[in-house]
């Protein structure tokens, strides 16, 4: 993209999702945010697999550390590598994806609250197969 | 357990660290070179602006002017302006009519990205259902090899952080950077298609195929889709080379690389969600 | 060679589906030799088959849904037929052809007659509405449409081809598993919605980027028209559900082609899932289709009553709150599936949240007419005819929503009479005042009037005739799809029935009459003043049928009711109008992605349906190398000359000038 039609863009209060908003084409500063983004997204893959594999912590309290660890990777990489801020330019771009996330969150959660309570009421589908006979 | 005490070399039962370390040293040997000369600012080549006076076709105005900053009564922007304005300042500046075709091209894409993760959220959901369904047959506990799954990781975490390079670079119409980042991150997305294959092929040959069970078949099908994503992007990448390579920094094609790099990040954080919930949650059941 | 299909498939031995097929056949061979011998074929090409205009996509969404309308509807003819013959006897149809018909008639109805009207509407008024040139991926739209097209025809080549589904409007499994359905028709179905989906997937994300990104200078969010705002949450909803969709039947595929084992009865399948999937994305999409219809309403009722909506921001505030409740409440679709009583609580209690915003938007609807000046053209019939209707049909949805009652009328004639009256007294009542309103903005003369004022009579009449019997016949214990029963209390019930279908063919009818003899006579229904209703929002700025590229200069908006106060500025003024200083304008280029993308999309979803496997990989080859060629091209747009542009927004300036001072003489 050209110098004249990003600064046309700038004017815009909005910015493409995955594009930072930087001036000029400064190869270091661009590099900078993807580099950051891959320490931390390094750091917390080894903590998730470390804790996944230790007996060190209390066995229950693992899953539930690796639910935070990959939610806290999932905003690292939106955050460095997909570009997504707070700023007045992504209002857009967050409000889509918090509605995206918000439709995940109820999709899953729902199936699995309904399903658990399913399985609780009901037979397993083999058993009730096997009463059929 | 048996016992507090745990025997010293347990962590590196699966050596997990060594895939992520190797991530680190190839991302430090490509910052050495940006440093030096990362600091020089490069114009913008004629063809480009050319490119991107005729390519904003939507915007009735052609000439962008200053911005008069920020519109009354719209303070979050939320809107494209208020208020009224005098028809001769028409050309000038003053409310936003549409948007640039960046914009609208990003966010398209990025609407499309939310869908697909949402497809992906219904594979999720019936994994979660189904992951207890063995039917008899070998659990996650007994198939998943860490060790396998910290490889893939470490080379499409790496992937991702060449593909961002390769943005970088094309942004700045540095061939080099954009070619060389981008054949980095085939070399790698390559790697990790491989290795899932011959999971998958192992798998298969055990006797643990999709169906074998309801829980191979969540996770074949959610794991494989994620692989077919993977696959197509790879495809793409491929054809986003051929296309800056035959047709330069256009803008349309810039637009593509930037959908691209979209869907190549979405697609690792699809993978952060696959390796927690069905890989490390799964081996340790 | 040719997987499973052989000369078995054509049911040369069934005299229904043959004569019915053959009619079909018969009807598409004539058309086609019309157009060749006429020599319209360039023509369409040029002008239609390749065009990248939203106005000419969404004519063709329309048009494709009211073909479909007529083919659903026969099948419905068909059912109300069987159901007052079939007492103590077997009626005319066998019953695995009559399960066929209903399933046929479901799918239909909602996938290629609803969503085709809706979609077409959105396309074709949005971007007008929004004051733009087109929609933001133009090439895309058309892809879509024929994609949609594509899962059309299949669903009819099943017609002539082997058999449909026969296994309702949704593939219950195990009975869609193919231990139990072994036959091609759930595969019909299955590849049928996999590519319309994703038609509908491209053209959702479509007009949600072109709604929030793409206005008139001017237009601010809280400017645009109501029916932009139902528009954007409906396809808002459609980005979020559709894909869930495409996971459910992709796995029920995986199921029949790769003996997976999602949905099975065996290793560890679970049936339930797949209900809890597929309403997940069922719920939103009763939402996607009646959204656009209350859009549609608020901009009739208030052009009809010469009068501002009122509340507005309510409306947006319900149209919002809906499209997020929508995704919380799929549970009522299956109460009795064993969930427990919590889990029933808090969906039923959910559901009946969903009736408040749709009540602010009915109070919203009868405070627009009251103290307006309301005229009753066609378009506020419907209106009108869609508020009472809709009414019942809402109270009836707060009574199933009820657990325990949902236990008693689950399954029933009730549940069907209840979501017809929703279905037909909502959207299809939205999308006929959609069509008759708009349709002097596409072509450039009104309908008939008396003819148009008929059908609506008829349609009303027919409806409650057809369905309120059913609500009875429900409660008294008659369940759906019963081929044939002994019960003599339900016999005159399914007769009146049987009544109100034949009044509601009256309606269609009347309604192809009247568009045969508008077309007829339509120099003497000629508008050219591209403001027949005086409407308030900037569709009505422009010329009937608009040019190609909408407006000559982008309008600006200053207020509310864009057009409204252009008009009313106007006349204050009382001054001549201003010169414009026209400029050029690029506009994209048509292109024959679409149909032939959609093409390859029909060879492959046969080839997949009858396991002929080359021809699979041939379909995708063909798609993928149309992809390729069309990213390859150089110039996606073409450039209009300021000069052109001068000249045909001038001549329809002055048509219009001469047009109201006819009026004004007339007077």
């Amino acid at each position: 993209m050209s110098q004249a039609a990003q600064g046309r863009d700038r004017h815009h209060a909005d910015t493409a999702p995955g594009d930072a908003q930087r001036d000029g084409h400064d190869l270091a500063q661009g590099v900078r945010s993807y580099l950051i983004g891959l320490g931390l997204a390094v750091l917390l893959t080894a903590v998730s697999f470390f804790v996944a594999g230790t007996s060190l912590v209390w066995q229950p309290s693992i899953p539930v550390a690796l639910f935070v660890l990959a939610i806290a990777q999932m905003g690292v990489h939106l955050v460095f590598f997909l570009h997504i801020t707070t700023g007045p330019d992504n209002v857009n771009n967050v409000m889509a994806l918090a509605f995206g996330v918000l439709i995940v969150i109820l999709l899953i959660a729902g199936s699995l609250w309904i399903m658990s309570h399913l399985n609780h009421n009901m037979l397993p589908m083999d058993r009730l197969m096997q009463m059929q006979r | 357990m048996v016992g507090g005490q745990k025997p010293s070399g347990a962590p590196a039962r699966y050596g997990w660290w060594k895939p992520l370390l190797g991530v680190a040293v190839v991302a430090t040997a490509f910052l050495a070179p940006f440093r030096v000369r990362g600091d020089v600012a490069v114009p913008a080549g004629p063809g480009g602006t050319l490119g991107s006076a005729t390519q904003d076709g939507l915007r009735q105005d052609a000439g962008g002017g200053t911005p008069s900053g920020p519109p009354r009564g719209d303070r979050n922007r939320l809107g494209h302006g208020g208020g009224t304005r005098d028809r001769q300042h028409n050309t000038e500046h003053g409310e936003r009519g549409p948007a640039s075709k960046r914009i609208i091209v990003g966010y398209g894409f990025w609407i499309f990205l939310l869908s697909d993760i949402i497809m992906f959220a219904a594979f999720f959901a019936s994994y979660a259902v189904l992951s207890g369904e063995t039917a008899g047959g070998p659990s996650g506990r007994e198939l998943f090899e860490l060790r396998n799954t910290a490889i893939e990781t470490a080379l499409l975490l790496a992937s991702s952080f060449t593909c961002g390079i390769a943005t970088v670079g094309v942004q700045a119409h540095r061939g080099t950077w954009f070619y060389g980042a981008m054949a980095a991150t085939f070399v790698l997305g390559a790697g990790f298609i491989g290795m899932e294959a011959s999971e998958f092929a192992s798998m298969v040959a055990s006797g643990a195929g999709p169906q074998r069970s309801a829980f191979l078949s969540a996770f074949f099908t959610l794991v494989g889709c994620h692989g077919l994503h993977v696959t197509a992007g790879l495809l793409w990448l491929l054809t986003m080379m051929a296309q800056v390579f035959a047709k330069g920094y256009r803008d349309d094609i810039l637009r593509r690389v930037m959908c691209f790099s979209l869907f190549w990040h979405a697609l690792d954080i699809v993978w952060v969600a696959l390796f927690t919930v069905v890989y490390l949650m799964g081996a340790g059941q | 060679m040719l997987g499973k299909l052989t000369w078995a498939a054509i049911p040369l031995d069934q005299p229904i589906p043959l004569v019915a097929s053959g009619v079909v056949g018969l009807v598409l061979v004539g058309v086609l030799g019309l157009i060749v011998v006429k020599g319209w074929l360039p023509y369409l090409w040029r002008e239609w088959i390749t065009s990248v205009d939203h106005k000419r996509i969404g004519i063709m969404y329309c048009l494709l849904a009211l073909v479909m309308l007529l083919r659903g509807f026969s099948d419905a003819l068909l059912m109300r037929s069987q159901q007052a013959l079939a007492y103590q006897a077997p009626g005319f149809l066998p019953p695995e052809h009559y399960n066929q018909v209903f399933s046929a008639h479901g799918t239909l109805m909602i996938f290629f007659v609803s969503m085709p009207f809706v979609i077409g509407l959105m396309n074709f008024a949005v971007p007008l509405q929004l004051g733009i040139r087109d929609v933001a991926f133009p090439t895309l739209n058309s892809v879509s449409f024929w994609l949609t097209a594509t899962g059309a025809l299949l669903v009819n080549i099943s017609l002539v081809v082997g058999e449909f589904a026969r296994t309702g409007w949704l593939p219950y499994p195990p009975l869609s598993e193919l231990t139990y359905s072994p036959g091609v028709g759930v595969d019909y179905y299955l590849w049928a919605l996999q590519i319309s989906g994703v038609g509908t997937l491209m053209s959702g994300i479509n007009l949600v980027t072109t709604i929030l990104k793409i206005h008139a200078p001017g237009m601010t969010y809280l400017r645009m028209p109501m029916f932009c705002w139902t528009s954007l949450a409906s396809n808002l909803l459609i980005v979020a559900a559709f894909p869930i969709l495409t996971a459910t039947l992709a796995m029920l595929l995986l199921d029949r082609y790769l003996g997976f084992h999602f949905f099975t009865n065996e290793a560890g399948g679970n049936a339930m899932m797949f209900m809890n999937l597929i309403w997940a994305w069922g719920h939103p999409e009763v939402y996607i289709l009646i959204l656009p219809a209350f859009g549609v309403f608020s901009e009739v009722v208030s052009t009809f009553s010469q009068k501002p909506l009122f509340g507005y921001r309510s409306m947006v505030g319900a149209t919002m709150v809906i499209c997020v409740l929508a995704f919380s409440v799929w549970l009522h679709h299956f109460f009795t599936m064993g969930a427990g009583g919590d889990v029933n609580a808090i969906f039923g209690i959910l559901s009946m949240i969903i009736a408040v915003p749709t009540g602010v938007k009915v109070f919203n609807w009868l405070f627009t007419m009251y103290g307006g000046r309301v005229t009753f053209a066609p378009p506020m019939l419907w209106a009108v005819g869609f508020m009472v209707t809709f009414v019942i049909g809402g109270m009836t949805g707060v009574l199933l929503a009820v657990p325990p009652a949902d236990f008693v009328l689950h399954n029933s004639l009730f549940l069907v009479a209840h979501f017809h009256n929703v279905v037909i007294g909502g959207v299809l009542f939205g999308a006929f005042a959609g069509y008759t309103y708009w349709f002097p903005k596409a072509f450039g003369f009104r309908l008939d009037e008396r003819l148009g004022k008929w059908s609506f009579w008829c349609w009303i009449g027919g409806f409650y005739l057809a369905f309120m019997p059913l609500y009875v016949l429900g409660l008294i214990g008659m369940t759906r799809r019963m081929q044939h029963y002994d019960v003599a209390a339900w016999r005159p019930w399914l007769l009146i029935a049987g009544v109100g279908a034949l009044l509601i063919l009256a309606g269609i009818i009347l309604q192809v009459a009247q568009l045969v003899i508008s077309i007829r006579n339509r120099e003497s229904l000629r508008d050219l003043t591209g403001d027949p209703w005086n409407g308030r929002s900037l569709e009505w700025a422009t010329a009937s049928p608009p040019p190609a590229f909408n407006f000559a200069v982008l309008p600006e908006v200053a207020g509310e009711e864009a057009y409204w106060s252009i008009k009313e500025r106007a006349r204050e003024q009382a001054q001549a109008e201003e010169e414009l200083s026209y400029a050029e304008i690029e506009m994209p280029r048509n292109s024959p992605t679409g149909f032939i993308c959609a093409f390859f999309a029909t060879v492959m979803g046969f080839a997949l349906i009858w396991h002929i496997w080359w021809m699979v990989a041939l379909g995708a080859a063909g798609a993928f190398a149309t992809f390729v060629v069309f990213a390859w091209r150089n110039r996606s747009e073409y450039v209009i000359p300021a000069a052109e542009v001068a000249r045909v927004d001038r001549a329809y300036r002055a048509a219009r000038r001469k047009a109201y001072a006819d009026l004004q003489a007339a007077q």
